[in-house]
């Protein structure tokens, strides 16, 4: 058997991401994720406990991995919460897009943008025009080369991280990691 | 033609000659590796059509395809599967690839890449990377409950177009 070295995250997290929490905490939490995704929808309230739980020891930073294949609105619901970053409300669309994942189409997400006081207009506009894609798809691509696997993939402090994302152990291993 | 057999988890090395084969890619479609002379091709050998880890690694394959023709690079799925197991299979993932079956003699192809697991009757999940000319480039063997994922084979096919110029 080959030595395999643990996958590292080729695009280091900064000003281009979003991100939740202190830019100098200790641990930062990267997921790759897709809206779309069963899986990301349960681990949508994990994260937030484990947020919690750690407080201001950790920076949150979620990137985008679309299956599109498998998932047809995924591509859209990710350059929707694009456009409601651009706007300044990329946690409210993604909050909101995880919470009604079983609604994502292109209707649903303009009336969300409109619920969360955007212009909705705009986003709609946006995503007509594919004005985020190109965003979404660096996302993909830094997630291919980092070795994502699948949705969601977490990396804990840049290293790929392959254990259960229960809130137990994923704790446990950021307490690790901000030791 | 013929290569010698390797151990088991020891595929062939960077540096050999891809053995060259045939294989249905549907019920009434046969593709063989010399095809892709002049490009660079991904063989993905996988244990099974439909098992869950081979799923998420073929339906992530499906998903990166846009990077791999950023090569010009053929990516080739193979399993000792049937045609018509693969062709349900694609279907219902939607993928845009061919699969190969290495079906008669069962596992033949995956043998000479040092890529069959005899006491299971499938091949290793194993990736090779061979160039225009061939050669195999890169290979490696994952775990089999291990997605691989694609980093490794980008990294291949970056070095491969890095170290010859590409077309």
């Amino acid at each position: 058997m080959s030595k395999r070295a643990a996958a590292a995250l080729t695009l280091p997290v900064g000003e281009r991401d979003h991100a939740q929490g202190p830019a100098d905490a200790p641990v930062t939490l990267v997921e790759y994720g897709d809206y779309e995704c069963p899986h990301c929808g349960r681990a949508y309230p994990i994260v937030k406990e484990v947020r919690r739980r750690l407080g201001r020891r950790l920076r949150f930073v979620f990137r985008n991995f679309p299956l599109r294949e498998s998932h047809p609105h995924a591509e859209h619901a990710a350059e929707a919460a694009e456009a409601a970053g651009a706007q300044g409300k990329f946690w409210e669309m993604h909050d909101r897009l995880f919470e009604r994942q079983f609604a994502l189409d292109d209707d649903y997400l303009i009336e969300y943008a409109a619920d969360l006081g955007l212009d909705a207009a705009r986003v709609g506009r946006e995503l007509a025009a594919g004005t985020y894609a190109p965003r979404v798809r660096e996302d993909f691509r830094s997630g291919v080369t980092s070795g994502v696997n699948g949705t969601p993939t977490f990396f804990i402090n840049g290293l790929r991280y392959d254990e259960s994302w229960e809130v137990e152990a994923l704790v446990a291993a950021l307490e690790d990691a901000a030791r | 033609m013929a290569t010698p057999p390797q151990g088991p988890g020891a595929p062939l090395p960077a540096g050999t000659r891809a053995p060259d084969f045939a294989l249905s890619s549907a019920p009434d479609r046969t593709v063989s590796l010399a095809d892709f002379r002049g490009r660079p091709v991904i063989l993905a050998f996988y244990p099974a059509d439909w098992s869950p880890v081979c799923g998420d690694q073929m339906a992530l394959y499906n998903e990166v395809l846009p990077e791999f023709e950023r090569y010009n690079a053929q990516l080739l799925g193979i399993s000792v599967d049937g045609t018509w197991c693969h062709a349900a299979f694609a279907r219902d993932r939607r993928l845009r690839f061919p699969l190969l079956a290495d079906f008669e003699p069962k596992g033949a192809v995956a043998r000479r890449y040092g890529a069959y697991r005899q006491a299971d009757g499938f091949s290793e999940r194993a990736l090779f990377v061979i160039d225009g000319g061939g050669i195999i480039r890169w290979s490696d063997v994952s775990p089999i409950d291990v997605n691989p994922g694609a980093d490794g084979i980008l990294r291949a096919l970056e070095a491969l177009t890095g170290a010859s110029t590409p077309a």
